[in-house]
């Protein structure tokens, strides 16, 4: 893409995620979204065994519900915080990811020791559904898609039409993705959704821009997460159980639809390469992965992009049964963004949390046997947006 | 008028654009110093920099590359217009374009239709391209 020489600076081994916490999720009147920041940072400080003055630095995303200039700033003068280090990204829904990176990059080159990353909203109950759709439509160009009506689902149905077309995808292998993360759900305490649902309700559910429906679209949360990075130096120092970063690695095509390279490849590639080089190891060598899943179609490609299948055979996978837990390889252990939260970039960090939880052990029916490794893949935009990480047990 | 959709937010990137929409032109950027053309005018040509741009005109014909049917409008003045299909044309010359397919078979639509560019009003007196499949702009 925009280059073919790789970048010689690694990341690798030098920071480890040390806590991890989630607000209540689901409907969660009576709290605003920066109070699921706030609970959610407090949980993860908490899981950490840290104070709150160990804390010197702040990365946050953005909020649809309420959307302060520099929310940075907001968030930190909310959780009643000074730090030497602060900002608020917006890369879409790689946000979460991307402010890993720079995190570590920030921590490794000795600008601060431990950074604060968090997002959450209040999409259930802050806005409208009519709201929160005319919101996200933002993301289409606004003199080139909105004049036409474009969605973010109709973009997303868009892609999964190409794919279908080109590879042979079928409506039932994306209802098996969103029944198998349903599943997964399922086995989660604090999930949003609670029921269990079947292909047959996957495609009888509303249609809402062909070929995606109701159930192949991500959900409306209130939720927040957060999860503190810090330095392997102070790691090693800590009650908690450390995961370690091992790889991590970014790529940027475009924004809007009608700009993207393609419709069946995407930046993801580069992103998972530069990751897998940066940890040296390959996708043989995953234990897990949350992938970004803001409508079915997406993990799907992702699994394809990331190198785990080949190109077309992404919707074998997930319809037999490799992706669920006890699977090759299980995918969105917690139930996604499909069945366990979506708010904006808490949905994406989500993913990171499970994860994180998942390398520590003991989760029960819910735990992946033998974690030692977990990729997260978070996308922004359309797939315009790619960052991959991976995350170990133990320091490789 | 008030059957008419809201004309599209004009800036000084695609004023020419917009104006030729209005004359029922459909047009692209041209980069005189690498050739490369573009649909989303800007100020300088995104594959080498050159600010040597000219708007050149388009066919008008285009193959379809994706489409969706839009069950569920996200905009509220879209709203009356369920079901419609949005579409990735490619045109002719190559650059990419969004828009809606329109005529009474547009649901039916498939990718790799060839299509031929039309013209909806749009509030103002502004014109937006849209596009139809061949087979019915040759009946019609």
């Amino acid at each position: 893409m925009s280059s073919t020489n790789n970048v010689a600076g690694s990341l690798k081994n030098k920071v480890a995620i040390v806590g991890v916490g989630e607000s209540d999720i689901g409907r969660v009147p009576g709290m605003s979204g920066l109070g699921l920041n706030a609970q959610a940072a407090r949980r993860a400080l908490d899981d950490a065994g840290l104070a709150v003055s160990d804390i010197d630095g702040v990365l946050t995303a953005y909020s649809f519900t309420e959307p302060y200039f520099m929310l940075g700033s907001v968030v930190c003068e909310y959780l009643g915080l000074k730090p030497r280090y602060n900002a608020s990204m917006v890369v879409g829904g790689c946000s979460p990811a991307v402010m890993l990176k720079h995190a570590a990059e920030a921590i490794a080159a000795g600008q601060c020791h431990t950074v604060l990353i968090c997002a959450g909203e209040n999409r259930a109950t802050g806005q409208s559904r009519d709201e929160a759709v005319n919101t996200l439509l933002a993301v289409g160009h606004p003199y080139f898609e909105r004049p036409y009506g474009g969605s973010i689902p109709g973009f997303y149905a868009m892609i999964a039409r190409r794919h279908m077309e080109e590879f042979g995808t079928t409506e039932e292998h994306l209802a098996q993705i969103a029944v198998t993360t349903r599943e997964h759900a399922l086995l989660h305490p604090n999930a949003h959704m609670k029921k269990p649902i079947t292909v047959e309700d996957v495609m009888n559910s509303k249609p809402i821009a062909d070929p995606l429906k109701m159930l192949d679209c991500c959900l409306l949360s209130d939720a927040g997460g957060a999860f503190i990075v810090t330095s392997a130096e102070r790691a090693a120092d800590l009650k908690c159980k450390p995961v370690w970063l091992a790889g991590i690695g970014e790529m940027h095509t475009h924004e809007h639809l009608m700009c993207a390279p393609s419709l069946t490849e995407f930046g993801t590639r580069e992103s998972g390469e530069a990751a897998y080089r940066m940890a040296g190891i390959s996708p043989r060598d995953i234990d897990l992965a949350q992938l970004y899943d803001c409508f079915s179609i997406v993990p799907l490609i992702e699994l394809e992009e990331l190198g785990f299948v080949a190109k077309g055979e992404g919707g074998a996978y997930w319809a037999e049964g490799h992706a669920r837990i006890g699977g090759r390889m299980p995918i969105n252990t917690h139930g996604g963004m499909l069945s366990h939260a979506h708010a904006g970039a808490a949905g994406g960090l989500l993913g990171i949390v499970e994860s994180v939880r998942q390398l520590r052990g003991g989760l029960g029916p819910r735990q992946v046997e033998g974690a030692e490794v977990a990729l997260v893949h978070n996308e922004g935009g359309i797939l315009s947006s790619h960052c991959t990480l991976i995350l170990t047990k133990d320091k490789q | 008028m008030s059957d008419l959709l809201p004309a599209p937010i004009v800036n000084p990137d695609s004023a020419a654009y917009w104006e030729a929409a209005r004359e029922e032109r459909l047009v692209i950027r041209k980069c005189n110093s690498c050739s490369t053309l573009h649909f989303m005018p800007r100020y300088m040509c995104p594959a080498c920099w050159s600010t040597e741009l000219e708007w050149v005109p388009a066919s008008g014909r285009g193959t379809v590359h994706s489409h969706s049917v839009v069950r569920r409008a996200s905009a509220p003045e879209f709203a009356d217009r369920v079901p419609y299909v949005i579409a990735l044309i490619d045109l002719e010359e190559g650059p990419r374009m969004m828009a809606n397919i329109l005529g009474t078979d547009a649901l039916q639509v498939r990718i790799g239709d060839a299509v031929d560019v039309c013209f909806e009003a749009r509030e103002g007196g502004q014109k937006v391209p849209q596009f139809r499949r061949a087979e019915q702009s040759e009946e019609n």
